[in-house]
């Protein structure tokens, strides 16, 4: 569904990934991990378009996305999350939702602005799906808040939310762990099998060791800007290269 | 004429005054909220939607129910060219640049005025009539409720849009994070265009309402722009209720200056107020210091 093919990133002299291949297949979660500085945040930034790479191409659903602005991604069915959340912060929990799920509104701008009996009816159902969102990720109850008022593990539920709202095909979370207690990131596990079982594709690049080998289908291990190996967390943790990656060589 | 009457006079025409200032300002902190950058082309809309009437009216002999809806659509359009000729070429440029060529751009539309109509002063008549109302010993002309009214109708249609409608809200999310906005696949760049034609909108029809009392002129866009400017001060570049009393404010406190003081400091007061506003409380009068939370 995804392929990323050859991508080499250079940045001024240093080169932060090295020819790095993999693709992820549909319906599956797949999770990117290595140590810090591997490359990964790099990796991430390139598939979704924030950085353009040095060469190497990017392929979703069999078209080459390089370099397409975010809400270009976001109309083909690929979203992402932040590792730091990115909020409308003074806007309420609803309405960030809803805003998700502006760019499927079937009344353009000026219908919007003229029509106003059935702007308010469709305004109406984007209320009502925006709800059934926030009802996905079970923060419903806070649906009026300003957005900046949620304590950080609610805004990261929001921020999935918001992206699930865009009725993507493809999800791509950045540490959706980053900041949370256990507590919440059992339920953030749960919540992206949730995610997968409804058929979206799921990447993401994560720390918490635990949380990808618990819910990732396949794994990627990026080591210094190249591809380790791939495989299911059972392979993954088997392989002596990835032990010797994390923990460093014996020798 | 009793103090108590001369205030309420004061009172009213300061209303009507800031009621225009309102809709100026509020031009102002929709393309501010949208793009970062202070529009000082806002003016130029407020006097060509002055000027655009005025030309209909006399050299096509539209009625006036005709000529200014066609004024304001034309405007509108002024206000899409603008932002596709001088702001969307430069995206990549730091917003002091662009607001630079807002100027810029301000100077030529003044230009074009001057050449096209001429460099008088002009009237246009008023909506209905100007037989005074007496109003417990204070006089208002028709005028004065026409733009009472008109404000009131476009302000409420403002804030049902940005708070009711799918497309205010995802320009509002434009400008608390457009980076966010986009990646849920909002197009940020048709919400800025989107900011320059409302702005252009709102723009021309102040300074159609306040023609019939104030006359216009090629350069009328400069005071009104400047003034405009310092109501959004006020609100804090709100687009919502602070710049409506934020130009209420200023056209109260001007009329009343103008009066009790003397009508040669009516512009000090405005810049007087704008400078303290600025070196006191730069986040507007009724603004909560920006604060950054990660």
């Amino acid at each position: 569904m995804l392929e990323l093919k050859g991508i080499t990133q250079i940045f001024g002299g240093v080169t932060a990934l090295k020819d790095v291949s993999f693709s992820v297949n549909q319906g599956e979660i797949t999770g990117v991990i290595g140590p810090n500085g591997a490359g990964k945040t790099t990796l991430f930034n390139i598939a979704t378009g924030i950085y353009s790479q040095t060469s190497g191409q990017v392929i979703f659903e069999g078209r080459d996305i390089s370099g397409l602005p975010a809400e270009r991604l976001a109309r083909l069915g690929m979203v992402r999350t932040f590792q730091n959340i990115e909020l409308f912060g003074k806007m309420t929990v609803l309405e960030n939702v809803m805003v998700g799920l502006h760019s499927r509104s079937s009344s353009g701008l000026f219908a919007c602005s003229f029509k106003m009996p059935w702007a308010v009816r469709e305004e109406q159902r984007i209320r009502d799906e925006a709800h059934q969102w926030l009802q996905f990720v079970g923060i419903d109850d806070l649906a009026q808040l300003e957005a900046n008022n949620l304590p950080f593990g609610r805004g990261r539920l929001l921020e999935i939310a918001r992206a699930m709202a865009c009725n993507p095909r493809m999800i791509l979370m950045d540490e959706p762990a980053a900041g949370l207690n256990s507590q919440e990131t059992l339920g953030l596990a749960e919540l992206i099998r949730r995610i997968r079982d409804r058929g979206i594709t799921v990447v993401l690049v994560e720390h918490d060791m635990e949380l990808v080998m618990d819910i990732c289908d396949r794994i990627v291990v990026l080591n210094l800007g190249q591809k380790l190996t791939e495989g299911t967390p059972r392979e993954i943790q088997d392989n002596p290269e990835v032990i010797a990656a994390y923990l460093g060589d014996d020798d | 004429m009793e103090l108590s009457h001369q205030l309420l006079q004061y009172l009213l025409s300061g209303l009507s005054t800031g009621a225009i200032y309102a809709l100026i300002g509020i031009g102002f902190s929709i393309i501010y909220n949208a793009t970062g950058i202070i529009n000082f082309a806002q003016g130029e809309f407020v006097m060509l939607g002055g000027m655009m009437t005025l030309f209909l009216l006399e050299a096509l002999h539209l009625p006036l129910w005709a000529a200014v809806p066609l004024a304001v659509c034309i405007v509108t359009l002024v206000g899409l060219g603008f932002e596709r000729l001088a702001i969307r070429p430069l995206r990549n440029a730091s917003p002091i640049s662009l607001v630079i060529i807002t100027i810029g751009g301000a100077i030529l539309i003044r230009g074009l005025a001057m050449l096209i109509w001429d460099k008088d002063t002009h009237a246009i008549p008023p909506f209905s009539g100007d037989e005074p109302i007496m109003l417990a010993g204070a006089t208002l002309l028709p005028q004065h409720l026409w733009i009472l009214g008109i404000t009131v109708v476009l302000i409420s249609l403002n804030k049902w849009f940005f708070n009711h409608t799918i497309s205010g809200k995802a320009m509002r999310a434009c400008s608390y994070n457009p980076r966010a906005a986009g990646l849920v696949g909002v197009d940020v760049r048709r919400m800025v265009l989107l900011s320059f034609m409302i702005s252009a909108a709102m723009g021309s029809l102040a300074g159609i309402i306040v023609a019939p009392l104030t006359m216009t002129a090629y350069d009328v866009g400069i005071m009104l722009g400047l003034k405009g400017f310092c109501a959004a001060i006020i609100g804090g570049m709100s687009s919502g209720l602070s710049t409506v009393i934020g130009g209420l404010i200023l056209g109260v406190l001007e009329s009343m200056g103008a009066g009790l003081i003397s009508s040669g400091y009516k512009d000090a007061i405005a810049f007087i107020i704008l400078l303290l506003i600025l070196f006191i409380r730069p986040q507007g009068l009724f603004g909560k210091p920006e604060s950054e939370r990660v």
